[in-house]
């Protein structure tokens, strides 16, 4: 290894060895250093920034001025922003929601599919192969008024005028659940795909109906999946502006849109880092009012 | 007399065109401890989900009846059986009540004497509930979390219990201990144990009876005695204890024993053989038990002797096998008691010249092991 070029790096390392050997936190520390070093530097660091600049004044031209202020904390009670607030809250929730209503049932499916797992594994994965913003402008040719839809169901006569998709909700909450529900098939499949099959038996052999065997067994055993999947679509949906810009027009402003505006058009960097900051505390609230309601119920431990 | 709790008639099961049960027919009384022995690979396991329910026959594939009624098409949690599984199976988000309580929950016994019932059914199997009770499964240990699968199943009264291989994750002195046990419970509850392992020793320990299986067939079927002293084929014999094998030609009888020439002319005694054709190839089944070792010139009358050399002594503490050549080919095992000087003066040596000898009885004329 590397002690071998000489005895005074084989005699480096011994020491390393031994002043390390009696300090197991050392190892741990410096296997972490990389990472937790990049995430010091890029994340942490440009957090603080952004929380310091939440106080301060707004510059003429973008950036900011000294001083203290809870002004832009406070513009955020505006009922123009708690919509906009709300309006994210709720978009978040319903795809967390509808992914979990209809990525379960897929989750279920694939992994009781033996060998035909891996591939429709790979399916669900293989629009991650694109860029979503490419994806999220498909939608657009889907959803617009001369678009594939529009188009089909005319030519079939189910409709006379073009149904109008885009810029309304229904847009947005299809672009977002489109966009999140592998993040939501992934875990809960992961933990399903542990699931011991001789559970299921057992519970068939005592007398559980399907319907029993799924709410008393597998659901509860693919709980941290749910739990895991429900967070990975909430919080980045919660922060999405892409979806909301492209198919939600301004009507459906989200609150990734705002902090945008702000930083790049308004030139209002206080403002966004303060509307960010209120984001992030919503997430935390849910998180942890999540993971804590979770704890009191399953005593038995998952 | 009374209708048998389980019957098996003439039933095969077919996976994607590998006949893992072929026409199989059995039954088992009530009460009976009966066991279903095999290597892996038998078709036990299959034949034992088929009376689960967790497969059906194939179409045509006979019949399966539980207390009299065909069940070939009955979901498991139709069948009046319980089940304990290989790795006992328990619901790791369930506390040891909450999975002894779940058949009863499922069937709507009321709150109260579900209560009772776990309580007693955990007391049944020497599990204290008021120590145990709260703990999830990964709390316990193997032997505890057997118990448990096996309380969770008993709760339940049924008329059959299934039992998977249950023993086979715990260490040789837990598992002598549990065989004791669940023989007691066979006996105390009068529940009809139907019992699939491949351990033979288990078997022979706890069953009333045995089916031994090979090849998706039953070999034998019958008490751990006649199994043991009658094997019909080599397989059976070769599984279920250890066996000596000389072959040669069927010779007609003497009286009720099977005469049988060797390839150097000598005639040596078994039972069975009945129906075998003069001149056919035969094996003959002799345990290493019931083979003694003398001196050449001390061959006692009216046994078998093949005259042959020591090869090899294997001190295994308690037994010697002492493991010899015989003149004519082949060779035999001899189990003997480790015994003093006084009983057994001769120490077996290798390269000593002397007579395997044993009892015409003793001996088994096999049947063909079945295609």
């Amino acid at each position: 290894m590397s002690g071998g070029g000489g005895s005074g790096g084989g005699g480096l390392r011994l020491a390393w060895l031994r002043w390390s050997a009696r300090r197991p936190g050392v190892r741990a520390w410096s296997l972490m250093a990389p990472g937790t070093g990049w995430l010091l530097v890029f994340f942490l660091i440009p957090l603080g920034f952004m929380l310091a600049y939440s106080f301060m004044k707004k510059g003429v031209y973008g950036g900011v001025e000294p001083g203290f202020t809870l002004e832009h904390y406070l513009r955020f009670f505006d009922p123009l922003y708690l919509t906009i607030l709300l309006r994210t809250v709720v978009y978040a929730l319903g795809c967390t929601f509808f992914s979990l209503v209809m990525g379960y049932p897929v989750a279920y499916v694939i992994s009781r599919s033996g060998a035909w797992k891996n591939l429709l594994m790979f399916l669900v994965i293989l629009p991650f192969w694109t860029s979503f913003l490419v994806r999220t402008f498909a939608m657009i040719f889907l959803m617009r008024d001369t678009g594939l839809i529009n188009t089909a169901l005319i030519a079939m006569h189910l409709v006379q005028e073009p149904i109008e998709m885009l810029n309304t909700p229904f847009a947005v909450m299809t672009g977002l659940v489109y966009g999140f529900l592998p993040f939501m098939i992934l875990p809960i499949y992961s933990s399903l795909e542990k699931l011991d099959p001789s559970l299921l038996e057992a519970a068939e052999v005592l007398g559980a109906r399907p319907f029993a065997r799924f709410t008393k067994v597998v659901l509860p055993l693919s709980m941290p999946g749910v739990v895991a999947g429900s967070l990975l679509v909430f919080i980045p949906a919660l922060g999405s502006f892409l979806t909301s810009d492209l198919l939600g027009g301004a009507k459906e402003m989200m609150v990734g849109n705002l902090v945008q505006n702000q930083f790049i058009a308004a030139r209002n960097w206080p403002f966004g880092s303060a509307a960010s900051f209120v984001v992030m505390g919503v997430v935390l609230l849910a998180v942890f009012g999540f993971l804590k309601s979770r704890d009191d119920s399953a005593p038995g431990g998952l | 007399m009374a209708a048998p709790v389980v019957e098996f008639r003439n039933v095969s099961k077919t996976f994607a065109g590998h006949k893992a049960v072929r026409g199989i027919s059995f039954h088992i009384d009530k009460g009976e401890f009966f066991s279903i022995l095999g290597p892996s690979g038998c078709g036990k396991t299959t034949t034992l989900r088929l009376l689960a329910g967790f497969e059906e026959p194939d179409e045509d594939g006979g019949e399966v009846r539980i207390l009299d009624e065909v069940v070939n098409h009955r979901r498991p949690y139709e069948r009046k059986l319980a089940m304990v599984f290989q790795n006992y199976a328990l619901f790791p988000h369930l506390t040891v009540e909450k999975n002894v309580a779940f058949g009863l929950e499922q069937r709507g016994t009321p709150k109260g004497e579900i209560v009772t019932r776990v309580r007693n059914a955990l007391e049944n199997v020497r599990l204290d509930p008021v120590k145990f009770g709260g703990r999830p499964p990964a709390a316990l240990s193997g032997g505890q979390r057997q118990r448990v699968a096996l309380a969770r199943a008993l709760v339940l009264e049924p008329s059959i219990l299934l039992l998977d291989e249950p023993l086979g994750a715990l260490d040789l002195k837990l598992r002598k201990e549990m065989q004791l046990e669940l023989k007691s419970l066979n006996r105390r509850l009068g529940i009809t144990f139907v019992y699939v392992t491949h351990d033979q020793e288990e078997a022979l320990t706890m069953s009333d009876r045995i089916a031994v299986m090979d090849n998706a067939l039953i070999a034998q079927l019958g008490a751990p005695a006649e199994i043991y002293e009658h094997p019909r084929t080599a397989f059976v014999a070769r599984f279920i204890g250890e066996s000596n094998f000389l072959e040669g030609a069927y010779a007609g009888r003497e009286g009720t024993w099977a005469l049988v020439r060797r390839a150097d002319g000598s005639l040596v005694r078994g039972r069975g053989g009945d129906g075998r054709a003069e001149g056919a190839a035969v094996k003959i089944a002799v345990r290493p038990e019931r083979v003694e070792l003398v001196q050449p010139d001390a061959v006692p009358e009216g046994f078998d002797a093949l005259p042959a050399t020591v090869r090899q002594v294997v001190y295994r503490g308690e037994m010697l096998h002492v493991r010899v050549t015989l003149r004519e080919g082949g060779e035999m095992v001899a189990a003997m008691r480790n015994e003093g000087q006084i009983r057994n003066p001769v120490r077996w040596q290798e390269g000593v010249a002397c007579m395997a000898v044993f009892a015409p009885d003793d001996a088994r004329v096999l049947e063909e092991d079945p295609a």
